[in-house]
């Protein structure tokens, strides 16, 4: 086996990431790369909103954390080049939000529903969670509570211990069209499935 | 699934749990992180490239300037992105944010008693190129208090952040300086293993410091590599 470099480590975001990586959505008057806005009328595809919220190991909400996800497009194809099935619709997958702007510290992000993107995996977003506090980032993914029948099958869901799923699932919200709630909890009984990528 | 490159490497980044970071208590989780086997999800990424770096992103020294230039101490800070078998990590786009000369941050919840700098934000990004090289000019940072402890002081720093070529290799980091006292003190940098935490301190380099002009120093960073296998047979 080759000597492999070693990796950097990893350190937290820290509490004042909010003018280097989120500057637009807090104000500031600088740019950033990517928002809470996904997807605009543009991309074809079923318009989802996704709704949520950080707790931590008290039950209170998280103000200063920041969710960045990563999705395929409605046809299941990402916007990278390692995925050889031609171009995608023009959608780049990737939105960032912090949990600072929302009086009730939610994020929010306004998409498309991913496709599947190949195998048997269900339709998934990816989510990478970043916070003051937490040294190395955490991975973990969104599914959908209304793919019953493809959530079965999914090869990664199959990995979580049954009881733990729930944590996974987006549930649709009755109240809007295309609305589905989904929180992220550090700590506790129903504590999210985070994975070792 | 690769075994040799790829995974994360938990001897190199520190644990949820660290009990001297004490806002680690209430949001690491607790629970094992349950493995998942690469596939497209993973071995994917946002891609972002020169199109999303304006000419006067990677110079924080003029790119917040209304009237004048920043006070503190101008410096070069450089170096290249590899990933863990040696190869440069191409038009990945870096984001950078951090204090000002004073150790004042410009978000509007620092409420450390430090004058903040009207031609400074502390925020920029630059994209790597074909060798991985990526370089900024900015202020040095100054050391700051926090309430992690009786008497905390951040070491001075730099934030980083890398999308790197796939989701998998995010990485999101911070850059020290070079001797340092407050290392020994502060639980954020020590709570990256023992012998891996060293990488997080850049190194004053003379040849990369611009006469007459600002200090130069080096900052190599690694990010997790692809494996070999080839990603179409693990869909």
């Amino acid at each position: 086996m080759r000597d492999l470099l070693k990796q950097t480590p990893s350190q937290t975001v820290g509490p004042y990431f909010a003018y280097g990586l989120t500057a637009r959505q807090y104000g500031y008057p600088n740019s950033q790369i990517a928002d809470g806005t996904l997807a605009d009328e543009t991309v074809s595809g079923t318009r989802i909103r996704i709704l949520g919220c950080v707790f931590d190991g008290e039950d209170a909400p998280i103000p200063d954390a920041m969710v960045e996800i990563w999705q395929a497009d409605s046809e299941g194809r990402y916007a990278h080049p390692a995925d050889g099935r031609g171009s995608n619709t023009g959608f780049r997958g990737f939105g960032r939000q912090g949990t600072g702007t929302d009086s009730r510290n939610r994020f929010l992000f306004d998409t498309v529903k991913p496709g599947p993107v190949g195998g048997e995996a269900a339709p998934h977003i990816n989510v990478i969670l970043f916070m003051r506090g937490l040294l190395s980032h955490a991975y973990t993914r969104i599914y959908f509570a209304d793919e019953s029948a493809r959530n079965a099958a999914d090869p990664v869901l199959a990995s979580v211990p049954a009881e733990r799923r729930a944590t996974l699932l987006a549930q649709p919200d009755p109240s809007m069209p295309g609305l589905y709630r989904w929180d992220i909890r550090m700590q506790g009984e129903r504590e999210t499935v985070f994975f070792d990528l | 699934m690769s075994d040799t490159a790829g995974g994360r490497d938990w001897q190199s980044h520190p644990p949820y749990l660290f009990a001297d970071y004490r806002s680690t208590a209430l949001r690491a989780p607790t629970r094992p992180l349950i493995p998942i086997k690469h596939c497209l999800s993973e071995m994917t990424g946002p891609v972002y490239g020169h199109e999303a770096v304006a000419p006067l992103d990677a110079d924080l020294t003029r790119n917040a300037r209304r009237n004048g230039e920043p006070l503190g101490e101008r410096i070069i800070v450089t170096g290249r992105v590899l990933d863990e078998e040696g190869r440069p990590v191409r038009d990945t786009l870096i984001e950078v944010w951090q204090a000002n000369a004073a150790g004042r941050y410009v978000h509007l919840t620092d409420r450390h008693d430090a004058p903040l700098d009207p031609n400074f934000l502390g925020a920029g990004r630059c994209v790597t190129d074909e060798k991985g090289r990526y370089r900024f000019y900015t202020i040095k940072p100054g050391a700051y208090p926090w309430a992690n402890h009786a008497n905390a002081w951040r070491p001075l720093h730099i934030h980083f952040s890398l999308l790197g070529p796939s989701i998998a290799a995010r990485l999101v980091t911070q850059m020290y300086f070079p001797g340092d006292p407050l290392l020994a003190y502060d639980p954020i940098y020590l709570g990256a293993p023992e012998g891996a935490r060293e990488r997080l301190v850049s190194r004053f380099d003379l040849a990369m410091t611009e006469p007459d002009f600002a200090l130069g120093y080096v900052f190599d960073m690694v990010l997790r590599g692809r494996g070999e296998t080839p990603f179409e047979s693990r869909v």
